[in-house]
């Protein structure tokens, strides 16, 4: 069994790892290993082969290989150790991180872990629907790794459930490859994917998309023969008398992303009940000291750009703390209210200025965002429309900010 | 030409239990199983308790043969390599009739043989299974859980291992009478197996069979239960299984732990007549969440992983009465012919003891001769994620393959998964190798593994994408490739 020292480990070398991973570099930090399970770098972006990425952090559309390479090659131009087929099995509260590869365990004591394993996709069995379990039930990203990476069609006449961005993609996808969407239905009363691509990927293929809808039932125990669909009400439980069938050989289920935390859970990290990733403070360091977390793992993005400015916010954090041991305490709480879902961070300093993403829980027109320190507003964003697909983010600066009072933030509609 | 000593249709735990202890002697044995592998259905499809036996009439056959059956289990387990935890089992009441019915219940079980059965109070349940809801429970101390899938695959490959021929895709269609000394003649689908023994171990098909045997009139109804498994998280909260106090006829909703720690809610004993239906019923996933809840308030919504249905066949009379189950060779209407009727719970408990007592039938009516090379060892496949960071540097030294982790959730690699498929049964479906391996049973449920699990099926058996199948005959998930 190999031991080795390493200033940084990085769970994940998907584009929140990699970004951390050269980000850490440049502030100085050289003794670092990213840990990658899959046979290459690249995480998700490795299948996303569509193009709409990097428009922020490069400010040109590019594909999702494409994307993650320009972080790939800097890896490999800054020499930053990485290892491929190295999955993470566990990790300690003191920071020891199992790794098993194909030439050995590998156990690396790290000063700081940092937690960017990315997401999952909630699945057929987590929302339990009704039926039998035939195949031709795949998440969107399975259909899309079959597809893209695999070259593998699961799919001919196919109902999507879910408007998230990863179904909307596939509903496009699958019709460029020659499969029949027939629709796309989703629970909720508006769409969870964003605009553009409820144009680019429904719209513009002529694919309905019906709101306040779900499946209600599989049908087949070969394969799927069909759905039943329901419309549902404002509780978003199914209306009795509505249910009409489709006939399809393929659902596929894009219901929301979960970040994967098991290897967090193991270390004894702290997650939140409303994004399911760590609790973390304005370093984000998570309730352990010296574990941080960025990207999919911490909260879902929608655009990769952010994931991957997040990771690069982290990085100064894991520098200061590798050179000093420590960080800074954050004693203060980030509270939400109303029709503030959640936000990243929770916990702050005080002291310094730092980057607050949130998300609404509903969507709303001509609406102000307000981030308070007892009476004192110390942030602010008005928006035209702000969406539950949609992470905002809202600059606070440190010096507006005092070191006792716990900040709450707050939504009001039609108030601009 | 089929020509066989003994055939035995149905190939579940009670069909392989029988082919493997009838493997001790100097038989040719065949399994005819009308599925593409040994536990698709009640066999697969149940909590996988090991039944204590003292929810069963003094007396009857069910009680006699679980409370041997669970007997037995930790020299079987050990055998052949499967999970088995004799963890016990607590049922929990909370007001004077359940203390008096339960006083009812560890009665019987006293008459039936049953040890280790006491009456506990609030703090010494609570003590056993912290968190539970009820004010004083009946403990079992040598009920316990195995996994059902890996019991049923470890008979049939030992039974594989010492000499039977396992025939998946062989519904038996009809049984005719032969000449001597192969008295049957066991028909498939363009295939006739001639034979001097049949034994129905059909399961859900047993009436069917019976009735083509030409004892007829048993009638079979199913009880279907519907079950949702729970994340592997909350394994570690529940020692053991948690169940209500039972009627007569039913044990009502539990609360219960697998042996890989998953937590299963049901089940739901539902009586149906058409025994081939899976569907689970959004009535039933809301009526275990809300029995669950009262039992074990200590899961949401969001800890479900998955929900399955398994289909118990009850044998009743005119009346409806469940009957106990029926283990009889009538000489008079159907010659070297065992026919086993009704074999629900506890038949995975008992699947051991109902062998020896099917074979002990038989032994009245020939003598059978030992098969000199039979080995009770099944040398099961290593469980990656269940070796100590020694066992598992040396296992990726030995071979690289242990040291390629294929299914994040439940940790499987690729060493294990490569063993599955070529399995001693040759079976070849995806859930083959989910049961065999755990991958894709974890909660992430294959939206990370599967594509390289079928990847691997295909380069493994070298078919084409479009024959990779996933559990039954014509459920394929590719219909070919994207590309040329």
């Amino acid at each position: 069994m190999e031991e080795r020292q390493a200033d940084v480990l990085i769970v994940g070398g998907g584009p929140a790892g990699l970004a951390a991973a050269c980000a850490l570099y440049r502030k100085g930090v050289h003794n670092i290993l990213i840990a990658e399970r899959e046979k290459m770098l690249g995480g998700i972006l490795r299948q996303c082969i569509h193009d709409g990425f990097g428009l922020t952090r490069f400010h040109t559309p590019l594909s999702g290989p494409e994307y993650a390479q320009r972080f790939i090659d800097e890896v490999e131009q800054l020499q930053i150790p990485y290892l491929t087929n190295a999955a993470v099995t566990n990790i300690t509260k003191d920071r020891t991180v199992t790794i098993v590869t194909r030439v050995g365990l590998l156990t690396v004591h790290a000063k700081a872990v940092v937690l960017t394993m990315g997401c999952r996709e909630r699945t057929q069995g987590a929302l339990a629907i009704p039926g039998e379990r035939p195949t031709g039930v795949f998440t969107a990203g399975v259909a899309q790794g079959y597809i893209n990476l695999y070259n593998r069609m699961p799919a001919r006449e196919v109902i999507i459930l879910g408007s998230g961005d990863i179904g909307l993609i596939m509903a496009r996808r699958l019709t460029l490859e020659g499969a029949h969407v027939k629709a796309v239905f989703e629970i909720q009363p508006y769409p969870n994917g964003l605009p553009r691509n409820i144009q680019q990927c429904l719209k513009d293929y002529n694919i309905p998309l019906y709101l306040s809808h779900t499946v209600t039932q599989i049908h087949g125990d070969k394969r799927l023969q069909g759905v039943t669909i329901s419309q549902v009400d404002s509780h978003l439980r199914p209306i009795p008398g509505t249910e009409r069938c489709y006939e399809c050989d393929t659902l596929i289920l894009s219901v929301g992303l979960i970040p994967e935390n098991d290897l967090s859970l193991d270390a004894g990290v702290t997650l939140s009940p409303k994004t399911k990733g760590a609790v973390v403070d304005e370093n984000y360091m998570t309730s352990v000291p010296g574990i941080f977390a960025a990207g999919n793992v911490l909260h879902v993005h929608d655009v990769v750009d952010f994931v991957s400015l997040e990771a690069e916010n982290l990085a100064g954090s894991v520098a200061d703390y590798v050179k000093q041991g420590s960080a800074a305490p954050c004693p203060l709480s980030i509270k939400t209210t109303g029709d503030i879902n959640h936000t990243v961070p929770m916990r702050i300093s005080g002291t310094k200025s730092f980057l607050l993403s949130l998300r609404v829980s509903r969507p709303m027109k001509d609406c102000v965002i307000e981030v308070l320190q007892g009476n004192l507003v110390v942030g602010r964003k008005a928006m035209k429309k702000a969406l539950p697909a949609e992470m905002i983010q809202i600059r606070v600066s440190g010096e507006a900010l005092n070191t006792t009072e716990d900040l709450t933030v707050r939504v009001q509609e039609g108030v601009q | 030409m089929n020509q066989y000593d003994v055939v035995i249709i149905g190939g579940g735990v009670v069909g392989s239990a029988i082919a493997r202890e009838l493997s001790r002697y100097a038989l040719r044995i065949c399994v005819l199983e009308k599925n593409l592998d040994v536990c698709y259905e009640t066999s697969g499809r149940n909590t996988g308790v090991c039944h204590g036996g003292f929810a069963y009439d003094t007396g009857s056959l069910k009680a006699k043969l679980c409370v041997e059956g669970n007997k037995r289990m930790d020299r079987l387990s050990r055998e052949l390599g499967f999970s088995f935890r004799r963890c016990g089992k607590v049922l929990v009441g909370s007001t004077k009739e359940d203390r008096d019915r339960l006083h009812e219940v560890m009665e019987q079980g006293q008459a039936n043989g049953v040890e280790g059965l006491v009456m506990i109070d609030k703090e010494q349940l609570h003590a056993l299974v912290p968190g539970v809801v009820g004010e004083f429970a009946m403990f079992s101390k040598n009920s316990g859980i195995v996994d059902p899938f890996m019991m049923t695959i470890a008979l049939a490959e030992n039974a594989a291992e010492n000499g039977v021929t396992y025939r998946f895709d062989h519904e038996v269609t009809g049984i005719s009478r032969g000449s001597a000394p192969y008295l049957w003649r066991v028909h498939t689908e363009g295939e006739t197996f001639e034979t001097r023994w049949v034994i129905n171990a059909a399961g859900l098909s047993c009436g069917k069979i019976s009735d083509m045997l030409g004892i007829t009139g048993y009638h079979i109804i199913g009880s279907k239960d519907d079950y949702i498994i729970l994340d592997q998280r909350l394994g570690k909260q529940v020692p053991m299984p948690i169940y209500t106090v039972p009627s007569n006829t039913y044990m009502g909703i539990h609360v219960s732990v697998t042996t890989d720690g998953n937590v299963l809610l049901g089940p739901t004993a539902e009586d149906t007549d058409n025994l081939s239906w899976y569907g689970v019923e959004q009535k039933n996933i809301d009526y275990l969440y809300a029995e669950g809840q009262k039992l074990w308030p200590h899961f949401t919504r969001a800890d479900y992983i998955r929900t399955y249905s398994g289909i118990l066949p009850k044998w009743v009379d005119e009346n409806g009465v469940i009957q106990d189950f029926r283990i009889e060779i009538r000489d008079d209407l159907a010659p070297q012919a065992v026919n086993l009727v009704g074999i629900e719970s506890p038949g995975l408990t008992a699947s051991d003891a109902i062998a020896d007592y099917v074979i002990g039938l038989m032994k009245k009516r020939e003598v059978l001769s030992e098969n000199p090379a039979f080995n009770p060892i099944r040398k099961g496949a290593v469980r990656f994620a269940r070796c100590t960071p020694e066992e598992q540097s040396a296992l990726i030294q030995e071979n690289p393959d242990y040291g390629e982790l294929i299914c994040r959730c439940e940790k499987v690699t690729k060493a294990e998964i490569l063993n599955a498929i070529h399995n001693p049964l040759g079976v070849h479906t995806m859930v083959g190798i989910k049961y065999r391996t755990r991958a894709m049973m974890g909660r992430c449920q294959g939206g990370y593994c599967q594509m390289r699990v079928t990847r691997m099926i295909e380069e493994e058996l070298g078919i084409r994408p479009e024959d990779v199948t996933y559990n039954r005959k014509g459920a394929h998930p590719f219909f070919g490739t994207v590309r040329k």
